[in-house]
């Protein structure tokens, strides 16, 4: 054996990633060491793969069966931590939900983080753990990554970019337009327990039993209620301006009106209460693990079986129905007996919640 | 939700909709403006007309304080942040109300003005409590109901010696709004707006009490009815403002039993007299100049007076020709009857102040309502 060679490079660095008392400085976006270093210890120790581990500019991924599906999504939630999740795993689920929703099977995602100096890297160790943990759970792998830091005050902590690759069996086609009158609207679960989940936590509300966030990755449930043979038309996950946006978008790409009865739609008494004290519609409120689904009436009893067979889909309901309208009308007949147009929201009615 | 629930019960909705069925005499109508956005907005929401007979017609009032904010208010408002740096605090729906140059609160914000949205009053104490070196102004607006927050807020402000704090009184008064229109030409002379009742204000007749109201029922013959915000509460108003006119009666009656008292909420009264004074007068949007209609700060707390403070002078600016706000907010015209309803003016970019909050006749309408009159 021979000696070391006296001018080689010790292997590893000098002194470990202090994850418990370090901060992210500029340097762990300069792409020098302190880049690598923050990479390798932090980073590729939780989400590390073959993949990941080709260490290209570039990841080769092999072609599955099927059509590709892909879609991405940039997270911006504040508080990061919120009772039911954070933004690692919310970040994870929000995109393997966008790719399953088509009915694809999710495989692959790239995330980008944009840091802010002065992050405690704690906190970063606990968002990119709990994105690990949402990816495993959902059985999809992390192939790509990137990490920019901004200057103090340039961001919120930190946001995460993330996009998901999946694919999708020929057959399967599930889109927007595809409603027609006579379907019937089913939703999976309650609504507007994410977007509450963080109100309450900004505007400190507190309740007896407290609103927890419903992010969850979906694939699973899309699988069952595939596989019940069910003929579905649309699915969406209504995220962003909750039921009411999507439900509009659905009208509109179809060229059809839809009736929802107000009294059917899940909602959980907390979320009601706060929505009601803070003024606001828990039809508009976000969701992040809820699917709306468009499917043929005939099909209807059979698909809200299968739902509700799936943890994720217990209190799954049918909500609504599709007309013929050509002004595109979503109306609700509410509790109270009469009908009323559900609109898009105007404007914001949350600022930056997903 | 309890104690809420009750309020919303579709099965007494019907039982109350037939009683109105049944009473309002077949050849008669019943034009009644309910003077609060609250009320509007409930109307809207839970699909009130639905269930009234074709003969009851429910006319939305001016009774929402975002509605009735001029131009040059706003205007003021927008100066004080980008002119002069200040801090300004202020209630959502402000924030999207039109001003002059294509300019809102909000768009003044992204063009580098520091305006932050607050739930209360108090959050605009605490945002001067951490900026001591920097002005921070509240744009208070809004009917009797948001005014004794404001004064508490200037009594604290002085207190604790929180200089840099300062208030652009914009709160004004519901009887004198009402009298307004009672005395317009359109109601008194011309009959072109037909009024046979309102339906009263629910929280602010909790801290102005039922009494100011005996003069509309004595003096212009209008039956009055308080009632509370609550879909049911609308409902019972109705059936009792019914009763009142196929009975030749016109008094002030109390729907709202469970939060109104004829002399209101003397303590809060109080507080409001000791910070506040009338104004000689103030605009409108939409009434135009209606004298004694607002507060002002009286001059013992003048250094909490944004007005005085940075020595703004008001200047009223016209609305859009088109717009038909004015005529909207005084029962002379739906909100159909607007040519930029719908098209040009949307709850995204309003062109008038019906259309910005919810509460407003043309957004509850567009939101809500606009599946009525559309062709099927």
């Amino acid at each position: 054996m021979n000696a070391p060679d006296k001018g080689m490079i010790k292997p590893g660095y000098a002194r470990a990633l202090d994850i418990k008392h370090g901060r992210v400085d500029m340097s762990h976006g300069g792409g020098g060491r302190a880049m690598v270093q923050l990479i390798t210890e932090l980073f590729a120790k939780h989400l590390g793969n073959e993949y990941l581990a080709q260490g290209n500019d570039g990841t080769c991924l092999p072609a599955g069966q099927g059509r590709l599906v892909v879609s991405t999504d940039s997270h911006v939630v504040s508080p990061l931590f919120f009772p039911g999740g954070d933004i690692g795993s919310l970040s994870v689920h929000g995109t393997v939900n966008d790719v399953a929703v088509m009915g694809a099977t999710p495989l692959y995602l790239t995330a980008g983080f944009i840091l802010e100096e002065g992050f405690p890297l704690a906190d970063l160790a606990r968002i990119v753990e709990s994105m690990a943990a949402a990816a495993r759970a959902a059985g999809v792998q992390l192939v790509a990554g990137d990490t920019k830091v901004v200057e103090q005050g340039k961001g919120d902590g930190v946001y995460i970019t993330t996009t998901g690759i999946g694919f999708l069996p020929e057959g399967v086609r599930l889109s927007g337009d595809q409603a027609r009158p006579g379907d019937v609207l089913l939703v999976s679960g309650s609504i507007g327990d994410h977007g509450m989940a963080i109100m309450s936590k900004r505007e400190n509300l507190s309740f007896d039993a407290p609103i927890l966030s419903d992010s969850a990755a979906l694939n699973g449930l899309i699988q069952a209620m595939l596989a019940s043979g069910a003929a579905i038309r649309v699915m969406r996950d209504p995220t962003r301006g909750g039921l009411a946006a999507t439900i509009n978008e659905i009208a509109h790409q179809s060229g059809v009106g839809i009736h929802l009865d107000e009294a059917a739609i899940p909602i959980a008494p907390a979320v009601d209460a706060a929505c009601e004290l803070l003024g606001l519609d828990p039809l508009n409120i976000a969701n992040e693990g809820k699917l709306i689904v468009v499917c043929a009436a005939e099909d209807a009893d059979r698909l809200l079986a299968a739902m509700r067979g799936h943890p994720l889909g217990r209190e799954a309901a049918a909500i609504g129905r599709v007309v013929a309208d050509a002004n595109r009308f979503v109306q609700m007949l509410t509790r109270f007996g009469g009908r009323r147009m559900v609109d898009w929201l105007s404007g914001e009615q949350l600022p930056r919640i997903c | 939700m309890k104690y809420v629930d009750e309020f919303r019960d579709g099965e007494v909705a019907k039982k109350l909709a037939a009683a109105i069925a049944a009473e309002v005499e077949p050849d008669r109508r019943y034009n009644f403006m309910e003077f609060c956005g609250g009320h509007t907005h409930a109307i809207s929401r839970y699909g009130l007309p639905d269930l009234l007979p074709p003969g009851v017609r429910m006319i939305h009032g001016p009774g929402c304080p975002v509605c009735v904010l001029p131009i040059g208010r706003i205007d003021l408002t927008i100066g004080l942040a980008l002119e002069q740096g200040a801090i300004v605090c202020t209630y959502a729906d402000t924030l999207r109300i039109p001003a002059s140059g294509g300019l809102s609160l909000m768009r003044a914000k992204a063009r580098g003005g520091d305006i932050r949205m607050v739930y209360a009053v108090t959050d605009a104490l605490r945002i001067a409590r951490e900026n001591p070196g920097r002005e921070v102004v509240f744009f208070a607006i809004g009917f009797e109901t948001t005014t004794p927050p404001t004064a508490v807020a200037i009594k604290l402000a002085e207190a604790e010696g929180l200089d840099n704090f300062s208030v652009l009184c914009c709160h004004v008064l519901t009887p004198s709004a009402i009298m307004n229109i009672l005395e317009s030409p359109e109601v008194r002379v011309l009959g072109t707006v037909p009024l046979d009742g309102f339906i009263g204000p629910a929280h602010v007749s909790t801290v102005i009490g039922s009494r100011p109201y005996e003069f509309f029922a004595e003096e212009y013959r209008k039956p009055v009815v308080i009632a509370g915000f609550e879909p049911l509460d609308v409902m019972q108003a109705i059936l009792m403002l019914v009763r009142q006119v196929n009975a030749g009666r016109a008094v002030v009656e109390n729907e709202f039993t469970r939060a109104v008292t004829p002399d209101g909420n003397r303590k809060a009264q109080d507080l409001v007299s000791e910070v506040f004074e009338l104004r000689r007068s103030f605009e409108w949007r939409g009434l135009g100049e209606v004298p004694y209609s607002a507060l002002r700060i009286r001059a013992r707390y003048a250094s909490f007076d944004a007005e005085r403070r940075f020595g703004l002078a008001y200047r009223p600016v016209p609305d859009n020709k088109a717009c038909e706000c004015g005529a909207i907010l005084r029962g002379l015209k739906k909100p159909r009857d607007c040519k930029l309803f719908g098209t040009v003016c949307t709850p995204e970019s309003p062109m008038g102040s019906c259309m910005v909050s919810s509460e407003g006749a043309c957004a509850a309408h567009y939101t809500y309502g606009r599946h009525r009159g559309a062709s099927e």
